[in-house]
């Protein structure tokens, strides 16, 4: 474990380059495998440790709110707070402090509010400093349609499922003469049959019926022609889940005239982050959907919203989406009866209409709208 | 024929105006004494102002008449020319097409590239169907036969125009946005490879010269069209370098267009705002994939591929075509299809062939047959075949 941490260390302080700490990590990984191979599990009647990191503006609220609803509903979870204001390294660059990775080391799952990015300041973002360090390669979001929050588009349920660590975002980009920039789009097969993989043990584990891979592999036939047929390999081995493949504008195009023909979507980064903000538009924005970042050592849970700065410390945040992600962190931990409580509280709440925070057009307080499902989740 | 009446009952008389005369009073005379006639003052390219002013019959008819390029695409393409050509026959429509098939799917019977080009470059405006590319890929060219056309043409700007079709009901309705995609690089480069075996690079070009040519020709768009905002769609924050350049191309040519306002989106943020408040968009510019997305989504906002026209431009040539590409394969010979967008794209063809009567003529009687909402298709909530609908467009013709 402390080597783990180690390595957190080593990518966070040391200047090497991202391929040298990268092969120092395999290596200890390797190593960790052959000495904690045997480390024991997590079983559920153990109280188990949970990171939490409240993040900026209205993070520390809508945390406060949902630890709140937690010990309201005895969930056998102990939070640890952890602050992940960047600090300055020796090389005078700003990086997420050391104690995020020992407790992540140890807990394996965290909850996070929204961070705020400061723009254009040679920093590396914290989301995917997060995302590199815990390896978190598929990035879950379930959206459906909250009874109580009318939007034009009622009873959507899909979730999708996106390729988080390459594709687009691979970062690598040149200029290779003035005004000619060259961006390159890196797909690989591990990392496309990983994430098919997930989104095919998604489906069973939470009784979907449908995985539909979202590609575009008409225009870019190599690339997406290879997700696409790591996709089709899996689904051959997972036949007890339907599997059908789509172009991404068909998606776009049926998403938002008939939503309910789709059940789970698996596709690589870049379509993944336009389809997941498209399908939280369908059922209300990102202020009630939940978002789970699935790795191969842990996971974090967050809500995807913005830091809204303007009513931070005033008491009139929406904790639902973290609420939600903490929902999909109980079931990713197995401690399903206690989401479900959670979860038709907070649902019960919205659909009575009572008590709702100003963004779903009500006019209570974050506390009293805690406090309204912390009397649901007792009852 | 209502309007054709009314211009014939009411001549236009001839108005000569000499240095001597006093501009106020020609101004009186003109609005006082003939208040029927329409003033309209047209710039180039402002075919759409004209569409509220009323449009007389054209006293002579041109010499000859104008031929168009006719490439009838895969899928229900064919059934949807078809049914243009029987409507254009109805309206007496002076255009002749020249018909040339293409296809990827179907390379036996279909024409070479290099005839399809010859015809657009000659006849200068075409119709076009949609293009099938195969989804498997078996080796050889990456370049799709669609990219090849855009390409050799030049055909930079792809211009789709959202539009709510008045009486026919959707989850958004009144909308009325332009989107403009750069639709020669991007992403749809068609330069990729395996590095290592499981391994695959992409590569998307983006360049300043196509990004200065889309960001001015999306302001140009804007000015002649009396439109208000531009906005800019990119991925700059991820991309920093590659959609930087694009953005920072948009920004320099805003600068040049004062009055017209603009404002940049991330494309997630803007895919979000299209399904939940679409009404905050005007103009639209954006690269190559993400333009593909939005206007697809938009399609889908208004009633989905059936009902969208688009036209793509180059510095010669426009063709015309659906605004959401999608060659319906699974309709052929069903007689299901829409053909609202082709004909709509047809009539936009019209208007710039400065067939402004003839094409005001069409629109009209399709949004009046669609508005009666008797013969609508499938895709309309409607039981109607597609020869249904182009007939009951025949027979409403005035």
């Amino acid at each position: 474990m402390a080597s783990r941490a180690l390595v957190g260390r080593l990518s966070s302080i040391s200047t090497l380059e991202h391929s040298q700490t990268n092969t120092i990590k395999n290596l200890i990984g390797a190593l960790n495998f052959v000495f904690y191979n045997d480390r024991k599990r997590n079983y559920s009647s153990q109280k188990r440790l949970v990171t939490m990191i409240p993040g900026d503006g209205i993070g520390p609220e809508i945390s406060a709110s949902v630890k709140q609803i937690f010990s309201a509903a005895s969930v056998p979870i102990d939070w640890e707070d952890v602050d992940v204001t960047p600090v300055k390294g020796p090389d005078g660059l700003f990086r997420l402090p050391q104690k995020i990775f020992e407790s992540m080391e140890k807990t394996k799952v965290g909850l996070k509010g929204p961070l705020a990015t400061p723009i254009g300041k040679g920093h590396q973002s914290l989301n995917l400093a997060l995302r590199k360090a815990f390896s978190l390669y598929a990035n879950v979001r379930p959206c459906k349609s909250i009874e109580g929050y009318e939007t034009p588009y009622k009873n959507v349920d899909i979730v999708t499922i996106r390729e988080n660590t390459e594709g687009e975002y691979s970062g690598i980009e040149h200029t290779i003469v003035d005004g000619v920039v060259q961006s390159i789009k890196l797909i690989t097969e591990n990392a496309s049959r990983r994430v098919a993989e997930y989104a095919f043990k998604y489906a069973r584990e939470n009784k979907r019926s449908t995985v539909t891979a979202v590609h575009k592999a008409n225009i870019m036939r190599m690339s997406d022609g290879l997700f696409l047929k790591c996709c089709r390999n899996v689904a051959a081995k997972n036949k007890d889940i339907k599997f059908n493949e789509m172009y991404l504008d068909t998606v776009c195009l049926n998403l938002v005239q008939d939503p309910l023909a789709f059940d789970v979507l698996v596709m690589p980064n870049l379509y993944g982050d336009i389809l997941s903000d498209l399908c939280a538009g369908l059922i209300g924005g990102l202020g009630v959907t939940p978002s789970g970042n699935i790795g191969e050592e842990g996971a974090i849970f967050e809500s995807v919203h913005g830091t809204a700065p303007d009513i931070a410390g005033q008491n009139k945040a929406n904790p639902t989406a973290l609420l939600l992600s903490a929902v999909m962190m109980l079931r990713y931990m197995q401690l399903t009866p206690y989401a479900d409580r959670i979860e038709r509280a907070a649902f019960d709440v919205i659909r009575e209409g009572k008590v709702l925070t100003g963004d779903l057009k009500g006019n209570a307080t974050c506390s009293q709208f805690t406090e309204e499902i912390c009397k649901k989740v007792t009852a | 024929m209502t309007y054709s009446m009314t211009m014939k009952m009411k001549p236009f008389l001839p108005f000569v105006i000499s240095r001597a005369t006093n501009i106020t009073l020609m101004r009186n005379i003109m609005f006082k004494n003939w208040p029927h006639i329409p003033i309209v003052f047209r710039t180039l390219h402002q075919s759409d102002v004209l569409q509220n002013a009323t449009i007389a019959e054209p006293i002579s008819r041109p010499a000859g008449k104008h031929t168009v390029t006719l490439v009838p695409g895969d899928g229900v393409g064919p059934e949807l020319m078809g049914g243009v050509r029987e409507v254009f026959k109805a309206a007496g429509v002076p255009v002749e097409f020249e018909e040339v098939f293409i296809s990827e799917i179907s390379p036996n019977i279909s024409a070479s590239l290099n005839t399809v080009l010859d015809s657009f470059r000659r006849n200068k405006v075409g119709l076009k169907g949609i293009i099938k590319t195969p989804t498997t890929f078996k080796g050889g060219a990456l370049q799709t036969l669609n990219m090849r056309i855009r390409r050799e043409l030049d055909l930079f700007a792809n211009v789709v125009l959202v539009r709510s079709i008045p009486g026919f009901q959707t989850r958004h309705n009144n909308l009325d946005f332009i989107i403009i995609r750069e639709q020669t690089e991007g992403e749809y480069s068609a330069l990729e490879h395996e590095s290592v075996k499981g391994v695959i690079e992409s590569l998307k070009i983006v360049t300043r010269k196509n990004s200065m040519r889309i960001a001015k020709f999306a302001f140009d768009y804007a000015m002649r069209h009396g439109r208000n905002k531009v906005t800019a769609v990119h991925k700059a924050n991820i991309m920093k370098l590659g959609d930087g350049l694009f953005i920072q191309c948009c920004e320099e040519v805003a600068k040049m267009y004062p009055k017209i306002k603009f404002e940049t989106m991330i494309i997630d943020n803007c895919c979000m705002q299209m399904v939940s408040n679409p009404y905050q968009f005007d103009v639209m510019v954006m690269p190559n994939l993400y333009g593909d997305i939005v206007d697809n989504l938009a399609a889908g906002l208004v009633g989905g591929a059936g009902v969208v026209p688009g036209e793509c431009y180059s510095t010669s040539v426009a063709v015309f075509e659906q605004g959401a590409r999608h060659s319906y394969a699974e309709a052929v010979g069903k007689n299901i299809a829409n053909p609202t967008a082709t004909l709509l794209a047809s009539c936009n063809m019209l208007k710039h062939l400065h067939l402004e009567y003839h094409s005001k003529l069409i629109e009209d009687t399709v949004l009046k047959v669609i508005k009666g909402g008797k013969i609508t298709t499938q895709d309309m909530g409607g039981y109607s075949s597609t020869t249904d609908f182009i007939n009951a467009v025949v027979h409403s013709l005035p």
